[in-house]
């Protein structure tokens, strides 16, 4: 059982973010951590790994060469390797190229079952995992917040609106994972030691066989035309608290039928 | 020079970082409202391979050296000092001693079960008249048909009473001005142990007296040689500082954070009290000294990892650490105003659990007079 999770390196939800005017695009030059949904997505490759008694969890990801501290976490955890696509034409690669490359990727590892956590907190884009497996012509769950493997075919169970769907497809497969679906791990001192000689493998785009005209902005079908500050919040209203603050809450929501 | 941590050390501060986050900070005020030892955290840290970090993995420790221990250790305190010093007391006093001067038979009785914190050891030199000087120690124990025959007590032993602790160490005399230590396994006849010992701060973590009557443990259990207790007493010590000076450095970073958070939510004339001039200057103080602080940590955790001389800073980072963390629970309160006095803050329990970094491992007054010996005065 060869398990690949695509994980993506986003900047630290605690430190302050900013867009960048010039190249419209998120300023990455801060700390980076690994995105929380994926780090749900390593949990579960590796329960799966856990329960089947063995095989391989292998990370997948594309982003400058800095991010295989970031990927030291995963690998902490318990993941066997990483690929990390890094290649400066690759940046500015928007959906449609990142899971091109990615796709590419995959095709070389042939992996049994795909997982990607369901977004990313930095675009929120949520739709990778579908267009990788588009492109890959794979049978693709997502959110999902159970997952089990049996005879050749992955069941996901899904959290709806108003209860659960439970859909299964033959591996291999695409899972996008939502963050209900476990409670991570935290690496362990053995596992943070022996995480330095993990191999981390750097590959260009070129060795994927992305062509050039397929990745970064050449690659890209959207582009960023302008970036404005979110409009100021309208009719907000302070209530401060003199002892009635819960009431006056209250009364607020009601008022508009919130509750 | 680099001064940057390797990326494993960093890993180790985020992780031991979240953990305490998520998993300490919820039952912190609780465990000490309730003087309940952090069982359940204990296990949880142990299975994180935490309980000992700088036992090498053939003895089932974490392999990891002084400077994880210490980032660990300041992370823990940085949350809950009562934890933190479990951590700290098992595996600086409690494992050290029988890593250190153990045979290699009693390593492989004791260690594995210590250094994975499957059971945790404490370390019983103090005595109710021998504390600063701790050589003057009146316990007594006498080799009788193949046993030592141990009598006399001891006092304020942390981790020595708890349901999984397994063994003390403990220095006596066994002759004439001549200090030995022996281990002395939990339940062994004679080895009687208070109930907990009620005090002002790290009330989650485990304080007890010894009395030892006609206790009598094999003879295999002399740690070393003879006459060898003081010397190794004295090298437990200089390496338990880094540790104790580690907890200074978490606990005024944990004071400085409750202050920080606090000034600038907290309006006062109508505005953050964050905006007014003596709350910024009382914060930019202890950011500076913690900067200095931890430098000094670091800098004593390196050279025991190069096995060079350590003593001298380790000492120099208890004493500056010790009362860097006394002005900052005590700056981090006033910021607090009242409400910092009250329980629900955890700035009251920080500030209680802050006075013994001046006083366990060696007094303030007893660092200055290890470093005056080290300038050769
Ligand atoms: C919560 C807690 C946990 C502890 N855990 C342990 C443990 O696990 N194992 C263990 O063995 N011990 C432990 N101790 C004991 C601790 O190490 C001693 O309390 C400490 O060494 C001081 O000894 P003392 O209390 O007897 O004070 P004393 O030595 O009586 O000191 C009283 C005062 O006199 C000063 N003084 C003493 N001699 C001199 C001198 N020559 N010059 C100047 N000033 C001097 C001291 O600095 C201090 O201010 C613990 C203590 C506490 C409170």
């Amino acid at each position: 059982m060869k398990i690949a999770v695509c994980v993506k390196q986003v900047p630290d939800a605690a430190a302050p973010r900013r867009l960048d005017p010039q190249t419209k695009r998120l300023d990455r030059s801060g700390e980076g951590v690994l995105n929380a949904f994926d780090v749900h997505a390593v949990e579960e490759a590796l329960r799966l790994k856990e329960a089947a008694g063995g095989g391989e969890v292998l990370l997948v990801t594309m982003a400058p060469e800095g991010a295989q501290d970031t990927l030291r976490k995963a690998l902490a955890m318990g993941a066997d390797r990483a690929l990390l696509i890094s290649d400066e034409a690759a940046a500015g690669s928007d959906l449609v190229a990142t899971s091109y490359a990615l796709a590419k990727a995959l095709e070389r590892e042939e992996p049994d079952l795909v997982l990607f956590g369901q977004q990313a907190s930095d675009s929120d884009g949520a739709v990778l995992w579908a267009a990788v497996a588009d492109r890959l012509r794979l049978p693709t769950i997502s959110q999902v917040a159970e997952l089990s493997l049996a005879e050749g075919r992955v069941r996901g169970k899904r959290q709806t609106e108003f209860g659960y769907d439970v859909i299964e497809a033959p591996l291999p497969a695409v899972v996008a994972v939502s963050d209900a679906i476990n409670e991570p791990r935290y690496p362990s001192l053995k596992g943070i030691m022996s995480a330095k000689s993990k191999p981390q493998e750097l590959v260009s785009l070129t060795a994927l066989g992305v062509e050039p005209d397929r990745a970064g902005d050449q690659g890209s079908r959207t582009e960023v035309y302008a970036l404005g500050d979110p409009p100021a919040r309208g009719d907000s209203q302070k209530i401060s608290d003199d002892g009635s603050g819960a009431e006056q809450i209250v009364a607020f929501l009601v008022e508009r039928r919130l509750v | 020079m680099n001064l940057d941590l390797s990326p494993e050390h960093d890993l180790i501060r985020e992780t031991v970082r979240e953990f305490a986050l998520e998993r300490i900070a919820p039952v912190a005020e609780e465990l000490d409202r309730e003087h309940r030892f952090p069982y359940e955290l204990v296990a949880e840290l142990a299975d994180l391979g935490l309980m000992g970090i700088p036992i090498p993995e053939t003895y089932g420790g974490g392999g990891g050296d002084t400077l994880s221990y210490a980032i660990a250790i300041e992370e823990l305190t940085r949350i809950d000092s009562s934890v933190a010093i479990t951590v700290a007391a098992h595996t600086s006093l409690g494992t050290m001693p029988i890593f250190l001067f153990g045979t290699e038979e009693q390593k492989r009785r004791w260690l594995p079960e210590l250094a994975s914190g499957r059971r945790l050891a404490a370390f019983g030199l103090t005595e109710a008249d021998a504390g600063s000087d701790a050589g003057a120690t009146r316990t007594r124990a006498e080799l009788h048909d193949g046993s030592w025959v141990i009598g006399g007590s001891k006092i304020f032993i942390t981790n020595a009473g708890t349901d999984i602790t397994g063994c003390v160490t403990i220095t006596a005399l066994t002759g004439e001005g001549e200090v030995s230590n022996l281990i002395v396994p939990n339940g062994t006849p004679g080895y009687e142990i208070s109930g907990p010992m009620r005090k002002l701060g790290w009330r989650a973590s485990d304080t007890r007296e010894l009395s030892f009557r006609e206790c009598a443990v094999p003879e295999a259990n002399l740690l070393g040689r003879r006459g060898e207790g003081f010397r190794q007493f004295l090298e437990i010590l200089d390496g338990g500082r880094i540790s104790i000076a580690a907890m200074g450095v978490g606990l005024a970073q944990g004071a400085y954070d409750l202050a920080y958070a606090y000034a600038k939510e907290r309006e006062q004339f109508g505005k953050p009290i964050s905006t007014f001039q003596a709350v910024q200057f009382k914060l930019a103080d202890m950011a500076t000294e913690l900067e200095a602080g931890r430098a000094l940590v670091y800098k004593a955790a390196w050279l025991k990892d190069q096995g060079r001389p350590f003593a001298r800073e380790a000492a120099m980072a208890k004493l500056y650490t010790g009362e860097l963390s006394n002005r900052a629970v005590n700056w981090s309160l006033q910021i607090h105003g009242g409400y910092g006095y009250m329980d629900e803050f955890a700035i009251s329990r920080l500030y209680r659990d802050q006075k013994i970094l001046e006083i366990g491992e060696g007094t303030n007054e007893v660092q200055r007079m290890v470093i005056a010996k080290h300038l050769g005065l």
